[in-house]
C-alpha cells in the first residue's frame, strides 16, 4: 500500500495558463464543463467535449500521468457503473449476446460506454481544478461565489474555512499515517496479508494513533488561531483580493459557448 | 574495529522519491554504508539530508530505486519472509515514536512486537520486563494506559517497544528530540545499557554534534543524500568548516580550540570533551615551559 501515489485533491504548483486563471474561473467553468457533459447525447459532443477536455490537460501541464494515477480509486466505480449499463440497457432489436440471463443489446454497449467515459471526463475535469488551484485559492473562489447567500444566513464563512482547514490537512494525515504505518511495520505489522477480520484488526494500531494525533492538532490549530484573535468572517481582509482578468473573461465565455454548441448538437440529436 | 565484519551494509544505493511527478527528487545516491558488529555508531546530517531515508532502507521499510541492501551478508530482499525477518533483527525507533503507542496499557503495546514475531506467552513476558527494565519502567506502570505518562516516559515506553524484539541492530532516529536534560540522559543511558547487555549494534541518528560527540565510536556524516566523511568523531571534527557548510555545528570545545589555533596557540583542535580540553591546555603550557 503506497498511501503517497493518493492525489485526490492535491495541487501541483505551477505556473501554466489554468494555474493563473482566477479560481472562480475555474470553477464556473468545471460547473458549466459537468453541464455540458450531462446534456451531450451523441458521438459529436461527446468528441468535442474530449478535445477541449484533451485541450486543457494539455496546457496545464499536470501530465497525463498523474491525471491516471489519481483514477485508481475509483476504478471499481467506473466498470461496475459501465457492467451494469451493458446488462440492463433493453434494446429494441435482437440482443448481440444471449448468456443464461443475460442479453447483451447494442443500445448496451452504447450507453455502457458513453456512461464510463462521462464518469472518466467528469473526474477528470474536477481532478484539473483541484490540481491547479491551491487549496487555499479554491475555497476562496468558493467563499465568494456563494457569498450571495450570506444574506439568507448560510455561514459560509464558516463552511469555507472548515473545507479550507479539511483540505488543508489531507496531505498532512496522509503523512502521518504513512509514518505510523512504517513505525508499525518496523515492529512486524502486516497490514497487506490476511482475511478481511485480519486486516481490519491489523488497522488498529493505525487508527488509534492516528485519531488521537488528529485532536491533537485540531487542538492545535485552535488554538493558534485565537492566539491570533481569528473570531470569523465578519470585517476579515484577504492577502490575495480575487480579481477577473482579461483571460478569465475569454475562458468563461468560451465555456458559454461550448455549453450553448453541446445543447445545439443535441437538439439536432448528433 | 577493521577486523570486525560488517553486520549491515548497502551497496550503491539510491532512492528517487516520487519518479515520474514534479516532486522527483533524489534523496540517496550511490550510498556505501556499513554498520559492524557491536559498533555503536553515529549518523549525522541536516535535515533534508536523506539520512532518514538511508535508516528506512536498512530494515527494509524503503525499497531502493537501485542498488543492494545486505544483512548479515544477505540480500534483504531477496525473499519476502527475509525482508520481514530483517525488521526483527534491525529494530526501528522512529522521531517522536510516543506517538505510534495505541494499547490499552504499557505491558500490552511493548509486546506488539514480540508477538508479532510469533513467540509464546512465556518468553514475550520475559521480553517484554527486560526491555521495561532497561528502560526503567516499574511494574505499576507496566499496568498503565500509555497516554497516563509524561512525553519523556512515553518515549521510554516506545523505545522498549523495539528494544522487546531484541534485535541485533538498533537504530534510533534523533531519540532525545524535544526532551529536558534529565529525559535526554535517561534515554542515552538506556541505549548505552542495551549496547552493552546485548552487544549490539547501535546506529544513533541526530543533528546534534554535542551529543554524537558523547556517545559514538564512530560518525557518519550524511549530506545531499551522500557521505562525505566518516570515521571517529575527533577525525571528524578537524573538517569544522566543511561541516559548518553543510548547515552542522561542531561541538562547542571544538569551536574553541579551532578559534585558539587561529590565534597562533600551539593546541589539537579536534577536541571535542572537557576532559580533552584539560589535557590539551596542560599539553601547551608544558611544551610552553620546555621551550622556554
Amino acid at each position: 500500500m503506497a498511501l503517497k501515489d493518493i492525489t485526490l485533491g492535491q495541487y501541483f504548483p505551477g505556473n501554466s495558463i489554468l494555474h493563473r486563471l482566477d479560481p472562480r474561473t475555474k470553477l464556473l467553468l468545471t460547473v458549466a464543463y459537468i453541464a455540458a457533459l450531462f446534456l451531450a447525447g451523441g458521438t459529436a459532443a461527446y468528441l468535442l467535449l474530449l478535445a477541449v477536455l484533451g485541450a486543457a490537460i494539455a496546457v496545464s501541464h499536470v501530465g497525463i500521468r498523474s491525471i491516471l494515477r489519481g483514477m485508481r480509486p475509483v476504478v471499481v466505480i467506473v466498470v461496475l457503473t459501465g457492467v451494469l449499463n451493458l446488462f440492463y440497457t433493453p434494446g429494441e432489436g435482437d440482443p448481440l449476446v444471449r448468456f443464461w440471463v443475460f442479453r447483451i443489446y447494442a443500445e448496451g454497449i452504447y450507453a455502457a460506454i458513453f456512461m464510463v467515459l462521462r464518469i472518466l471526463m467528469l473526474i477528470t475535469c474536477t481532478f484539473l481544478l483541484t490540481y491547479t488551484t491551491s487549496p487555499i485559492r479554491l475555497t476562496d473562489g468558493l467563499e465568494n461565489l456563494m457569498g450571495p447567500l450570506k444574506k439568507l444566513g448560510a455561514p459560509v464563512h464558516e463552511l469555507a474555512m472548515m473545507m479550507s482547514i479539511a483540505l488543508r490537512f489531507i496531505p498532512t494525515l496522509i503523512e502521518e499515517t504513512d509514518k505510523i504505518m512504517s513505525a508499525q511495520k518496523a515492529r512486524g505489522a502486516d497490514f497487506d496479508t490476511g482475511n478481511l477480520v485480519q486486516k481490519a484488526q491489523a488497522l488498529v494500531p493505525l487508527l488509534v494513533p492516528l485519531f488521537i494525533s488528529a485532536f491533537r492538532r485540531a487542538d492545535e490549530l485552535a488554538v493558534a488561531m485565537e492566539c491570533r484573535c481569528y473570531h470569523g468572517g465578519e470585517g476579515r481582509t484577504r492577502l490575495r483580493q480575487l480579481r477577473y482578468g482579461r483571460n478569465d473573461v475569454l475562458f468563461l465565455l468560451g465555456g458559454a459557448a461550448l455549453v450553448a454548441l453541446v445543447a445545439a448538437l443535441g437538439f439536432f440529436g448528433l | 574495529m577493521n577486523a570486525l565484519e560488517a553486520i549491515l551494509q548497502t551497496e550503491k544505493l539510491s532512492h528517487i522519491y516520487s519518479s515520474g511527478t514534479p516532486f522527483e527528487h533524489g534523496a540517496l545516491v550511490d550510498v556505501d554504508f556499513a554498520a559492524y558488529e557491536g559498533e555503536y555508531l553515529g549518523i549525522i546530517g541536516h535535515t533534508g539530508s536523506g539520512k532518514s531515508t538511508l535508516i528506512q532502507h536498512l530494515n527494509g521499510l524503503l525499497q531502493p530505486t537501485s542498488g543492494r541492501v545486505l544483512f548479515q551478508g544477505q540480500d534483504i530482499w531477496a525473499s519476502k519472509a527475509r525482508t520481514r525477518q530483517t525488521r526483527f533483527q534491525v529494530g526501528l525507533v522512529f522521531q517522536y515514536p510516543e506517538y505510534q503507542l495505541f494499547e490499552e496499557t504499557v505491558y500490552q503495546d511493548i509486546s506488539f512486537g514480540p508477538k508479532n514475531m510469533g513467540l509464546d506467552e512465556r518468553e514475550i513476558d520475559r521480553r517484554v520486563r527486560r526491555a521495561a527494565s532497561f528502560v526503567g519502567l516499574t511494574d505499576a506502570q507496566l499496568e498503565k494506559s500509555p497516554f497516563e505518562l509524561s512525553g519523556g516516559q512515553k518515549r521510554r515506553v516506545a523505545i522498549a517497544g523495539v528494544i522487546a524484539m531484541e534485535p541485533k541492530v538498533l537504530i534510533l532516529d534523533e531519540p532525545t528530540a524535544g526532551l529536558d536534560p534529565v529525559g535526554v540522559e535517561q534515554i542515552l543511558g538506556n541505549i548505552r545499557d542495551y549496547h552493552k547487555a546485548n552487544n549490539a549494534t547501535i546506529i544513533l541518528v541526530s543533528h546534534s554534534m554535542e551529543e554524537m560527540a558523547r556517545t559514538v565510536d564512530r560518525l557518519v556524516v550524511i549530506n545531499d543524500g551522500r557521505i562525505p566523511f566518516e570515521g571517529p568523531p575527533r577525525e571528524i571534527f578537524r573538517h569544522g568548516a566543511e561541516l559548518e557548510a553543510m548547515g552542522l555545528g561542531v561541538p562547542q570545545m571544538t569551536r574553541v580550540f579551532t578559534r585558539l589555533k587561529a590565534m597562533g596557540a600551539d593546541v589539537d583542535p579536534s577536541v571535542y570533551t572537557i576532559a580533552q580540553a584539560k589535557e590539551a591546555i596542560l599539553n601547551a603550557l608544558a611544551k610552553r615551559k620546555g621551550g622556554a
